[in-house]
């Protein structure tokens, strides 16, 4: 039955061309602007590190006082160093770091090549395996590297690549700035986006980091960071790099391991008696106030979604609301005009159910008509979204099978909810009252 | 034209004519809101950054190599000097930031006495030389441009501090609402004083990001040459027409002076031009987001309401034929169809104005949108009864051609 149903949709949907082409465009418009947004919208919202998200934390620790927030200025999402070393030192989470970006001139061994600019993070080992960095060769340097504030690094793929032609780098020597730095690791193109762990630095969508260093070698030489410096007013402060790293400027990020709930609560408590300890030494002289954050709420906190994404999605979605009320007004007059036929139907014994299964099938011809139309402008739309967002957000917006599924069936459920009103109507028609009209 | 028996057919229309009018409803508040949208961001996209943008280019220069504070100053000195030699190059100055740069950027917080906690405004800081004025093409209106010898140098966090500073007029106006500010003096983040000896008429922000709208074209240029460790940006001024030309030659004559540097090829060399495109780059995908939108809406709605009425009018050939057989004119047809939906287009934008407002408010919480003019309003309403008379004229007009001889067919 449901394939002569179809065919008579088909021939139904042929006889008025105009009305099925105009449903079909609506349908696939609608929901092409709300999939390539939401393409985009996907890219900038995933979870970077799903494993292990739950178990991540950044800490905050209230430096300046609620005075601070007087104009609605939030916390510095960053610690200041003497806050980050006095954490590191107590070492309560299973794993920790404190990192900073830094930017270095890489200058090749050969004259030929001119120096270039390398970026990358001051971090500690704890790094590598508090994210589950991949490596390529080698490994991370050993907790006793950083004590030792060793002249070590890690580096990246393309960097091994564009130095090395990809060959297993470890054991040799690159010079930055104006040190040489052995090389112990080469990441395998770890980039996660967004890039949790510096979203309070970027926007968290840049290309991968070139070089990891540890933390205190940075410290030593004295690297100034190349991420954002929030200082409050201006008394205390004493020049140079001994009176910047110790001043109530906050510029490190911070990251804790948590592995359960227990381990959680034990942390929050640390960090409360911390700033409690601060308040008795005279430091700070104001209620303990000490978020922890977990990595998507950290995410969530940080705002890296932008605003346009979230703006264009939402519109896009009352779009595609639009489109489906149209849809619903051209399928009532489809439908209704064919109250004569339905009466005969019904008159030679087809019960409502099967004028639902009839109509529901021609409905879903449509759907399935807009979803490849959808698909389509959908492919367009990945390609064009280039012209509407940001290079280092545009091209994260990936057309894949999970989207076209996703499409195809936004499509049809879409247009069968739009269906279910004209159907209902078109179930009620009396044969009767058709009959004798006629 | 009387309005009593379309109510009467409309009421017996209820679903389609409710479908009709939620979908203008609809329309009336989502094209409203991208309209403004679309406006806020033309406007923002449109601000002046007061230099002469058609002539100038931008270098990022880092170097190559690590120097003391002294030598970048040397450094500075001898590339300034060697630009100032390229073909087509007027003037050369070097600078912490630049107008409109956009991205992160550095400023102040601004007080009027020293103990003061909560701060005037937030002015973007540039570091200027002599010729930094100038160079950009900024109109100075009041007070004089700096002298040579009172810039300073100023190494990576060494405390130098500068005890006068040229501002823009919109922060003059911000912190001396009098319009007395040359002379005066004011704190931006430590104890001494700066006075205010001159004034220029636009510097816009080197940010152009929305948490600083409420400091737009508040700034301030310091005379201080910022020798920091990592480069610095040299701002270039060239002679009408040789802004090409001297963009090639400009990074060749740097290299051929001092090779340890690094201008990277992909964004070391910025035109004015290209500046602006980069810096607005999120304003105008939104507004073509938006303007795609609207358009697409627009056309969506029309189409239905010509697909909808067409079908009101297929149903009603009978009707017709029996009112033109008793008398009706083709003008009284079609202009039965025309009120019709005139009457449903003011009852679907009736709903629309209360949901426009709806929305707006929502994104004024969620988005911090600002709120929306009236004009806007009025505006997209008088926009969508005018589309719908459009949508419904063929149709109509379709409807008055029914002859009077269908009243007599069987159906």
């Amino acid at each position: 039955m449901l394939a002569y149903y179809l065919r008579l949709g088909m021939r139904s949907l042929r006889r008025n061309p105009i009305l099925t082409m105009l449903m079909v465009l609506t349908i696939g418009i609608g929901v092409a602007s709300s999939m390539t947004t939401y393409a985009v919208f996907r890219a900038v919202s995933a979870n970077p590190l799903p494993e292990k998200s739950a178990r991540l934390f950044a800490p905050q620790i209230d430096i300046w006082g609620p005075q601070s927030r007087a104009q609605g200025a939030d916390m510095p999402d960053a610690l200041t160093y003497t806050d980050a070393m006095a954490l590191l030192r107590d070492k309560k989470a299973k794993r920790q770091t404190a990192i900073y970006p830094v930017n270095l001139t890489l200058v090749p061994q050969s004259e030929r090549t001119e120096p270039f600019a390398v970026n990358g993070y001051a971090a500690y080992a704890d790094f590598f395996s508090m994210f589950n960095v991949p490596f390529l060769y080698g490994g991370a340097w050993d907790m006793s590297q950083d004590d030792m504030h060793s002249s070590v690094v890690v580096i990246s793929s393309q960097l091994n690549q564009q130095l090395f032609q990809g060959s297993d780098s470890v054991g040799r020597t690159i010079r930055l700035d104006d040190h040489d730095y052995e090389i112990v690791g080469v990441v395998d193109g770890w980039n996660p986006r967004p890039r949790f762990y510096d979203v309070n630095n970027s926007n968290g969508f840049n290309d991968p980091p070139d070089i990891f260093l540890p933390f205190m070698r940075a410290i030593d030489l004295q690297m100034n960071t190349n991420g954002n410096t929030n200082c409050y007013g201006s008394a205390g402060r004493k020049p140079g790099f001994d009176g910047f790293i110790h001043s109530d400027c906050a510029w490190v990020s911070y990251w804790a391991e948590l592995p359960d709930a227990n381990d959680e609560a034990a942390y929050r408590d640390y960090l409360t008696n911390y700033a409690a300890e601060q308040n008795r030494l005279g430091r700070f002289h104001w209620k303990p106030n000490v978020p922890l954050r977990n990595l998507v709420e950290w995410l969530d906190y940080e705002k890296v979604v932008p605003t346009e994404t979230r703006i264009s999605l939402w519109l896009s979605l009352g779009f595609l609301l639009v489109c489906l009320v149209n849809t619903v007004g051209l399928m009532l007059a489809k439908f209704m005009r064919r109250a004569g036929e339905i009466g005969v139907r019904r008159a030679l014994g087809a019960s409502r159910r099967e004028i639902w299964t009839q109509f529901l099938a021609e409905a879903a011809m449509v759907g399935v008509g807009g979803g490849v139309v959808g698909v389509v402008f959908t492919g367009l739309g990945a390609l064009g979204v280039g012209l509407v967002f940001e290079p280092d957000i545009a091209r994260l917006a990936h057309v894949n099978v999970g989207l076209i599924g996703l499409t195809l069936a936004c499509a049809l459920l879409s247009t069968l909810a739009a269906a279910f009103y004209p159907t209902w109507r078109a179930s009620r028609v009396q044969p009767a009252w058709q009959l004798k009209s006629n | 034209m009387h309005i009593q028996p379309i109510l009467a057919a409309l009421r017996r229309h209820k679903a389609g004519t409710i479908l009709i009018a939620l979908q203008i409803a609809l329309t009336l508040a989502i094209v409203c809101n991208a309209l403004f949208i679309i406006h806020q961001r033309l406007s923002h996209m449109d601000e002046p950054s007061g230099v002469d943008e058609a002539n100038l280019f931008v270098i990022r220069n880092l170097w190559g190599e690590q120097y003391s504070t002294q030598q970048v100053v040397g450094r500075i000195q001898e590339d300034v000097a060697t630009l100032r030699q390229v073909p087509g190059v007027q003037d050369v100055t070097a600078s912490n930031q630049y107008p409109i740069e956009g991205g992160g950027a550095w400023d102040n917080f601004i007080t009027l006495n020293p103990d003061q906690r909560v701060a005037m405004t937030d002015a973007s800081f540039f570091t200027g030389d002599a010729s930094f004025l100038s160079t950009l093409g900024a109109k100075l209106i009041a007070g004089r441009d700096f002298r040579p010898d009172e810039i300073k140098n100023q190494g990576m966090r060494e405390k130098v501090t500068s005890s006068v500073a040229i501002v823009s007029k919109a922060m003059a106006d911000k912190l001396f609402p009098k319009g007395d500010a040359l002379g005066k003096s004011f704190y931006a983040m430590t104890s001494d004083p700066i006075t205010i000896i001159g004034i220029v008429d636009v510097l816009h922000r080197a940010d152009v990001s929305t948490w600083s709208a409420t400091y737009a074209g508040e700034s301030m240029v310091v005379p201080i040459r910022l020798a920091e460790p990592w480069g610095t940006y040299y701002i270039v001024r060239v002679k009408p027409g040789q802004l090409e030309a001297a963009m090639r030659a400009a990074p060749k004559a740097l290299y051929a002076e001092n090779r340890m540097r690094m201008i990277e090829s992909k964004d070391g060399v910025l035109s004015y031009a290209q500046v602006r495109h980069q810096a607005f780059e999120r304003d105008r995908g939104m507004a073509i987001l938006m303007s795609i939108i609207c358009a697409v809406l627009l056309a969506i709605t029309a189409a239905g309401i010509v697909g909808l009425t067409s079908f009101w009018v297929g149903q009603r050939r009978k009707q017709i034929g029996v009112r033109r057989a008793l008398g009706a004119t083709h003008g009284d047809i079609l202009r039965y169809f025309m009120t019709e939906n005139l009457l449903i287009s003011l009852g679907g934008v009736g709903i629309g104005v209360l949901l426009t407002f709806g929305l707006n408010l929502w994104l004024v919480t969620r988005f911090t949108l600002h709120v929306l003019p009236v004009t806007y309003v009025l505006g997209g309403v008088v926009m969508l009864l005018l589309l719908g008379q459009g949508a419904v004229f063929p149709p109509a007009l379709r409807a008055s051609r029914v002859p009077p001889v269908e009243a007599t067919r069987p159906v």
